[in-house]
């Protein structure tokens, strides 16, 4: 499509120019030559054929502007611009590495943290591991003071106990010999007996040997 | 001219837009005559001094859009010195930037409708070929001394080859310069021509949809082609940089 | 059909031209093809060999436009 436009544009100058110049090798022709019709050159074509890469003339003016122009860009880029864009990237390049470098700081402190972490949560653990033995062993001991001491409560007063039971059965044996002597003795009395103080006890001892055996 | 009459209004210019005319009236070219070759070689340098120049003058740590672009094409070329020519190819960045910057910017303003592309003459291209040739050729010599001649005797070869090949060698040491300035060239003649001969269909209003979409296909694998033959360039300079800084191997 | 048979010439060999376009397609589809092939097999390495492949690519290219060359000094230049 743009070429279309620019054939409008370049048409009748440029053919005509660039024909004239390479068949005649003068260049004189090109301004006073103006064929407006490029359909009627083509007609020519093999007389007027030229390729505007190989005009001869144009390649002084050319070879000119180019250099003068790579040596401004050259100048302009090694001067100015190459320097910029390199401090550019090298900044960016240390703070890179700085940052990276900072962040294996952070990292390497973050390691030394967790690492002091876990050794406080393991020495917790264990100390309380430690106390919570301790106090089971406190307990336990307390708990064995105090069975010891009402295990021998209890033996007291058991004993405590018999001893009474042992009392009041001699006393009761004695109580009961003295009952049984007194009636044995006043039956006695009461049939017109005499009464042989030896014999009843004797024979309460006997008796009393039987039923307390 | 190709300018073909096949009737019905069909017309073909499609070496028209390469045409050197003087910018101001008609008349001879002299070599100081600023012409449409000069106002788009400025306008070239001005692009690439607009983005090297101006669109790093924030000088951001966190670079903006035209920051980034510019400092894409200094790394581009940067790796691609240091990866190929190596390090003490890195000496020679501001001149091989300077040129893949040139013929970037070049290419893509001669995309541009109207334009005059100016990589698209031999004159220009060969200027840059030749100096890339004899640069290279002088550096070759100055760092190397008579030893640069290694590159065309290539010891690892048998001995009875090594004639042959140093023959072989010589040839396309010197058809370098030639071949990269047709390169250059011929893409870029090859490519507008075609476009424009694609253009010059869609006079015909059959087939003037598939003209528009060929040339609208053609414009993108230009600006493809735009960038490739910049980088091909530099690439090839930098190998023959190599060869200037290292001829042994 | 009148006409001038050094321009019938001309024009055949213009056209003859074209078959130079072609193999260089050829030549060009070939690199490309076997660096997808290669890059592929090893797509580590593939990233490194981008520079080989555009050397590669720009030299099958420049004799198809070597004989684009010759197309367009048969056409305009003689």
């Amino acid at each position: 499509m743009f070429s279309l436009l620019q054939e409008a544009a370049t048409t009748a100058a440029g053919h005509n120019e660039g024909a004239v110049v390479v068949v005649d090798e003068a260049a004189t022709h090109g301004a006073d030559v103006v064929i407006v019709h490029g359909v009627d050159a083509a007609e020519h074509a093999g007389e007027a054929a030229g390729l505007p890469q190989l005009d001869i003339a144009t390649f002084g003016n050319q070879i000119f502007w180019l250099v003068v122009t790579l040596v401004v860009l050259y100048l302009v880029l090694s001067r100015v611009a190459l320097p910029r864009i390199a401090a550019v990237l090298s900044d960016r390049q240390g703070a890179v590495t700085g940052d990276l470098m900072a962040a294996e700081e952070f990292k390497q402190k973050a390691r030394e943290a967790e690492a002091a972490y876990d050794k406080a949560l393991a020495e917790a653990r264990t100390e309380a591991q430690a106390i919570v033995a301790q106090n089971r062993a406190e307990i336990q001991g307390q708990l064995d003071a105090a069975i010891a001491k009402a295990d021998a409560e209890i033996a007291a007063r058991t004993a405590e106990s018999e001893t009474r039971i042992r009392e009041i059965r001699a006393s009761s044996d004695v109580s009961a010999r003295d009952v049984a002597q007194d009636v044995a003795a006043e039956l006695i009395r009461t049939f017109g007996g005499t009464v042989d103080q030896g014999a009843v006890n004797a024979a309460l001892d006997s008796r009393m040997k039987g039923a307390m055996q | 001219m190709a300018t073909e009459a096949t009737g019905g209004g069909l017309e073909f210019h499609p070496m028209d837009q390469f045409v050197v005319k003087p910018l101001f009236g008609a008349g001879e070219v002299h070599w100081y005559t600023p012409t449409n070759v000069t106002l788009w070689l400025a306008l070239t340098a001005l692009a690439a001094i607009a983005l090297l120049v101006l669109g790093t003058r924030g000088r951001a740590i966190v670079p903006n859009r035209s920051q980034s672009v510019a400092e894409m094409a200094y790394g581009l070329v940067h790796k691609m010195i240091e990866d190929i020519a190596g390090k003490d190819g890195l000496r020679y960045f501001p001149y091989v930037l300077t040129l893949f910057m040139f013929i970037v910017f070049a290419n893509l303003l001669g995309l541009v409708p109207m334009a005059f592309t100016v990589t698209s003459h031999i004159a220009v291209t060969g200027v840059l070929a030749m100096a890339v040739f004899l640069g290279v050729t002088i550096i070759g010599f100055v760092k190397n001394g008579a030893h640069f001649l290694d590159l065309f005797w290539i010891r690892s070869a048998p001995l009875a080859v090594r004639p042959i090949l140093a023959v072989i060698e010589v040839i396309s040491y010197f058809v370098r310069p030639l071949s990269l300035s047709i390169r250059l060239a011929g893409n870029m003649i090859a490519g507008h021509a075609v476009i424009k001969v694609f253009a010059g269909f869609a006079a015909i209003a059959a087939v003037a949809p598939i003209a528009i979409i060929a040339v609208v296909g053609m414009y993108a694998f230009e600006v493809l082609v735009a960038f490739v033959q910049a980088y091909v360039f530099t690439i090839l300079t930098c190998v023959y940089l190599k060869d200037a800084l290292h001829p042994s191997h | 059909m009148e006409g001038n048979i050094a321009e019938l010439g001309q024009y055949i060999g213009v056209g003859l031209t074209a078959f130079g376009m072609g193999f260089a397609a050829l030549g060009v589809g070939n690199v490309a093809g076997n660096f997808l092939a290669g890059a592929l097999r090893n797509p580590s390495a593939a990233a490194g060999q981008t520079a080989t492949l555009f050397i590669g690519m720009a030299f099958a290219e420049a004799l198809g436009i070597f004989s684009f060359l010759v197309a367009l000094l048969l056409m305009f230049a003689v």
